[in-house]
């Protein structure tokens, strides 16, 4: 009994910063309907800026005051960040906002280690509160009494400003339908950078409480950053009482989870999520999320229509260009080549289920490294040649996605988003953690092609016939009649469905093929390296494709192959600068604020306007 | 519609200008050294700079073979795929002579397996995995620092000669900590077939919920802990653990826990009494080693970590097998790498050329404070040739052999 309630306090302490970070980014997500990745650097900058504060200030005034005062500053940079990152792209197609907050995480992972250097930093200790207090027998940290008993204070506080208040009445207002209370005469602008303070002040406030209990270091970021995800997820987007209670589930069960299956330390909450969305699809105290916006943002998207003579004959010239490659240029040349190309192909699949079916995945390296994992098992257990592994690799990535597509594709938006995450971590979890098949972390390697390929030149031909033909079948795909009904369905569902399409399915088989052929990219990378990790299955892979996507521009065919080969081929040079992180971060953002329409749309228009290729629409 | 207009005039622009900076001048011996330097950087600059201090020492007795030796530093970002790119470019375009780095195991295989398809010399000098020499092992491939088993069979040699029964495990939930666990507990019942584990804790890596693993691990009662854990893991572990007495009464063994990238930030906290593997700098008495922490010092005003120590020893390595082989032929140096000898502050190690691994041992001692940090003492130097399998054995363990 005592052993039980002792952890049960451990818990109820460790879902204090939790609750609070997770809290601002629900308060966030409701308003501006963003999801802010960029909410854990928050978090981490709440923590630095708390450890330098206490080194300044004495007693336990100082250290309380830190703590409030880190927050307001983390609130402050948040402010400065809406205003000049944010604010600009509030217009900008939906979830564009996305990326403009990876550029922010790069750009604040940098100054970091700029300001406060790469070593880890060690929490001061709360004075007066060091030491422990027996209950029943079971030693409790003085501190983590403390944290249980702040955190309702907090969360009362909370509740009374969104309850009670006039500002709280005009946020929860804009929850619902913040157009509204735009033409109600609210200044929305000022609305949204009010929550951004108090969202970010938020996370500042939990990553400077929590130094007694570590402190700061440069991985934190993105440590927490799945957690408040579940956290949010499960409580239900928007809800602060959700948050409270998911943060302390979360926190419990994790407890439990480490005295009695130690090894489940990785799996245990994307469990917990899946179990919860699939009984309550929208969190705890989550509502089914009305269309926040009356038709899209942004201006309307024009029709596909199939290349014209002279693209085809440029794009031809191009591709004979790049088969010359191996004649004029050098052997490391056609492995960044087909790094790139292989790239391209994963890039495009995401871009074909973003653009064409409109379903935001943030998943989508599950299906790239489940297809490299795929080919690696293939070699390694049942001795299959290369070509064989190939095959199978989008094969089984493609059942993968059948499977998990089929649960994610009962939610929509930003919860269907973040159950393709869920299950992207759990598949990376599975492979983590059964190292004694997959090798965990330690990967899998000597996973070499067949003799007759190994030959970097010809290997690199088998690159370019496989992406370029994956890449040629994605478009031929999206100018079929699937593709039309992937279309119709991305923008009117009840308009299509009364045409008689099977909308769902047309999108589950959509995010069946779009994980084929990420399962292509993969088989092929593993090969290209000849070896494959946990890394291929990360978050910050799903990331990269993400950000390629909308850098390429989500409103045109080609916006998934231009972003990928402009990043990974940016990638391969700005890496050895020693910031590159703060370059690449602030190219993000400006990329986002001077041209919405991704690399391929903004050079479309300036072409237009130019005169060089006419504007469809004109003619009308 | 310009599809691929920009895929293919970026490649082009990419491939030219690869291909025009690739004209460097051509008189010296370059290795290609591939590290995270921005992932770890707490780990991997003070190996950087021991690198810059050898390398300096080298250059100013002549180089090597005649010529000066140059390193070419490459940062990898931890990631493995992005590592083997590197690799080629290190050793196709930038005229490397061979490979060496890595500190995190899953980039050493990644470069090891690509060592041996494309034949190119390795030497992992950082990376503790067992499987680098052994299960994964390949003639291309070679390993300066003592492995996971070595280190862990220091303190298993040390766990037996206490009188503790029970023992508890926590590590990190990923494969280096599992392998450190399996490792000391098959040397550990090797010694005292009596000992008993009562409990094995796995928090996720970085993600330490240190309150519950305390109290997890207070439940099983256990005569002695071994602690895998590092980093802002171990800050946190010690802090709960010391707050809940945790180690009181009990023998707590640290892998790796005496080295001063994490007992220096633990500062006034680092735990005492800790049986640890470490690098005692402050203490040296040996004749070489003292001369290498004092020029250390003298270059950086700073002191050296165990880092330093390796890339040091890396670069006295590779002029060894260098001037040894006499060309810088990839099968020349390869072949040259068995049974090579290498002078070092540590003295003498050789490169078995049973398993590739050198013989550097570790440092075991017992943690206290001194100053309002944490130190080694009553520390010993282990010979890293004590504690590997005989050559017949690693037969056995090398199925690439």
């Amino acid at each position: 009994m005592a052993f039980f309630l002792a952890q049960v306090l451990t818990g109820l302490a460790n879902a204090s910063a939790l609750f609070m970070v997770a809290a601002g980014l629900s308060l966030i997500f409701g308003v501006t309907r963003i999801v802010n990745f960029a909410h854990g650097s928050f978090y981490m900058l709440g923590a630095y800026i708390g450890y330098s504060l206490m080194q300044v200030l004495p007693g336990s005034v100082g250290f309380w005051g830190s703590i409030l005062i880190a927050g307001v500053l983390v609130g402050l940079i948040g402010v400065i960040v809406e205003i000049c990152v944010l604010r600009p792209v509030y217009r900008a197609p939906e979830l564009f906002q996305l990326v403009a907050t990876f550029g922010v995480i790069l750009v604040i992972q940098d100054l970091t280690l700029m300001v406060w250097g790469p070593e880890d930093v060690l929490g001061p200790r709360a004075p007066g509160l060091r030491g422990v207090v027996r209950i029943l027998g079971e030693p409790v940290p003085k501190y983590d009494l403390a944290l249980i008993a702040i955190t309702p204070f907090v969360a009362l506080g909370l509740w009374y400003l969104i309850a009670r208040t006039r500002l709280g009445v005009l946020v929860r207002a804009a929850t619902q339908d913040r157009e509204m209370v735009g033409d109600l005469g609210v200044n929305q602008a000022w609305l949204f950078t009010g929550v951004f303070f108090l969202g970010t002040a938020l996370a500042g406030l939990g990553g400077a409480i929590q130094l007694p209990k570590g402190g700061a270091d440069l991985l934190m970021d993105f440590n927490i950053l799945t957690a408040i995800f579940v956290v949010v997820v499960i409580g239900g987007m928007g809800s602060l009482p959700g948050a409270y209670l998911a943060a302390v589930l979360i926190s419990v069960v994790n407890v439990f989870g480490v005295a009695y299956l130690p090894q489940s330390t990785l799996v245990l909450i994307f469990v917990v999520m899946v179990i919860v969305l699939m009984v309550r699809p929208y969190g705890l105290f989550g509502r089914e999320e009305v269309a926040g916006e009356h038709g899209q943002i942004g201006e309307p998207e024009r029709p596909i229509k199939p290349a014209n003579l002279t693209t085809r004959l440029i794009v031809m010239a191009f591709l004979g260009l790049l088969a010359l490659l191996p004649f004029f240029s050098s052997t490391f040349a056609q492995v960044l080549v087909t790094d790139i190309l292989i790239f391209c192909l994963f890039a495009a699949s995401l871009h074909f289920l973003l653009g064409m079916g409109g379903l935001v995945s943030f998943g989508h390296a599950a299906y790239f490294g489940g297809g490299a994992y795929a080919a690696a098992l293939l070699i390694t257990y049942a001795g299959s040649p290369m070509e064989l592994a190939m095959l199978l690799a989008p094969l089984a990535a493609g059942l993968a996605a059948v499977i998990i597509g089929w649960v994610c594709l009962r939610l929509t938006g930003v919860y269907f988003a973040m159950l393709t995450l869920a299950f992207a971590q759990l598949l990376w979890s599975l492979v983590f953690q059964w190292g004694e098949v997959t090798g965990g972390d330690d990967g899998m390697v000597d996973i070499w092609p067949s003799a007759w390929a190994s030959d970097t030149t010809t290997f690199f031909y088998l690159s370019l016939v496989i992406c370029v033909g994956g890449i040629l079948m994605l478009r031929h795909a999206a100018h079929s009649p699937f593709g039309y009904a992937l279309r119709a369905a991305r923008d009117s569902a009840r308009q299509a469905e009364a045409t008689g399409i099977n909308t769902k399915r047309i999108q589950w088989v959509a995010f069946a093929f779009a994980g084929a052929m990420a399962g292509l990219a993969g088989g092929l990378f593993v090969f290209s390296k000849g070896s494959v990790f946990p890394y291929e299955l990360e978050i910050a892979k799903s990331f990269d494709a993400l950000i390629v996507v909308f850098l390429g521009g989500v409103k045109t065919l080609a916006g998934g192959v231009v972003g990928g080969a402009a990043l990974e081929g940016a990638k391969d040079y700005i890496t050895r600068f020693e910031y590159w992180r703060l370059a690449l971060g602030i190219t993000i953002i400006l990329v986002v604020i001077v041209a919405p329409d991704g690399i391929v749309g903004s050079l479309r228009k300036a072409a237009e306007r130019l005169g060089l290729i006419r504007d469809p629409e004109a003619r009308s | 519609m310009k599809r691929k207009t920009f895929l293919q005039g970026l490649l082009g622009i990419a491939a030219a200008s690869l291909t025009v900076t690739g004209a460097w001048a051509q008189d010296t011996i370059k290795i290609g050294e591939i590290n995270h330097y921005k992932r770890m950087a707490a780990f991997a600059e003070p190996y950087k700079m021991g690198i810059e201090l050898a390398l300096d020492e080298v250059n100013e007795a002549g180089g090597v073979l005649g010529k000066p030796l140059e390193f070419i530093f490459r940062d990898d970002q931890g990631d493995p795929g992005e590592a083997v790119k590197i690799a080629e470019e290190l050793m196709t375009r930038d005229g490397a002579v061979m490979l060496t780095g890595t500190i995190l195991s899953n980039v050493g295989l990644a470069i090891s397996s690509l060592a041996a398809e494309k034949k190119y010399v390795y030497l992992a000098s950082e990376p503790l995995a067992d499987a680098i020499v052994w299960a994964k092992g390949n003639p291309y491939t070679f390993r300066l620092r003592a492995s996971t088993h070595m280190q862990a069979s220091m303190l298993a040699e040390e766990a037996a000669k206490t009188d503790a029964k029970t023992f508890a495990t926590i590590a990190p939930n990923y494969a280096y900590g599992k392998d450190a666990v399996a490792a000391f507990k098959a040397a550990l019942l090797k010694l005292k077939p009596d000992a008993e584990f009562v409990a094995e804790q796995w928090p996720a890596l970085f993600k330490i919920d240190a309150g519950a693993e305390v109290q997890a691990l207070e439940r099983a009662k256990p005569d002695a802990i071994y602690n895998v854990t590092f980093g802002t893991d171990l800050a946190k572990f010690v802090r709960e653990g010391t707050d809940r007495g945790l180690f009181d009464g009990r023998v707590v063994m640290g892998l790796l826990s005496g080295e001063p990238e994490y007992l220096d930030p633990l500062r006034d906290e680092a735990p005492e009494g800790w049986i640890v593997t470490g690098y005692p700098w402050y203490d040296v008495q040996d004749e070489a080693n003292k001369a290498f922490v004092d020029a250390y010092m003298t270059a950086y005003d700073d002191h050296p970590r165990i880092g330093s120590l390796v890339g040091y020893m890396t670069v006295q390595s590779i002029a060894a097998v260098l001037e040894k082989a006499g060309s810088t032929e990839t099968e020349a140096i390869r072949e040259a790498f068995a049974d090579l000898q290498v002078s070092t502050p540590v003295g003498q190690i050789t490169f078995r050329a049973a398993d590739h691994q050198a013989t550097m041992g570790a440092f075991v001692g017992t943690t206290t404070l001194r100053d309002g940090r944490g130190i080694m003492v009553d520390w010993t130097y282990k010979d890293g040739a004590d504690y590997l399998p005989s050559p017949e054995e690693v037969k056995a363990l090398r199925p690439a052999n």
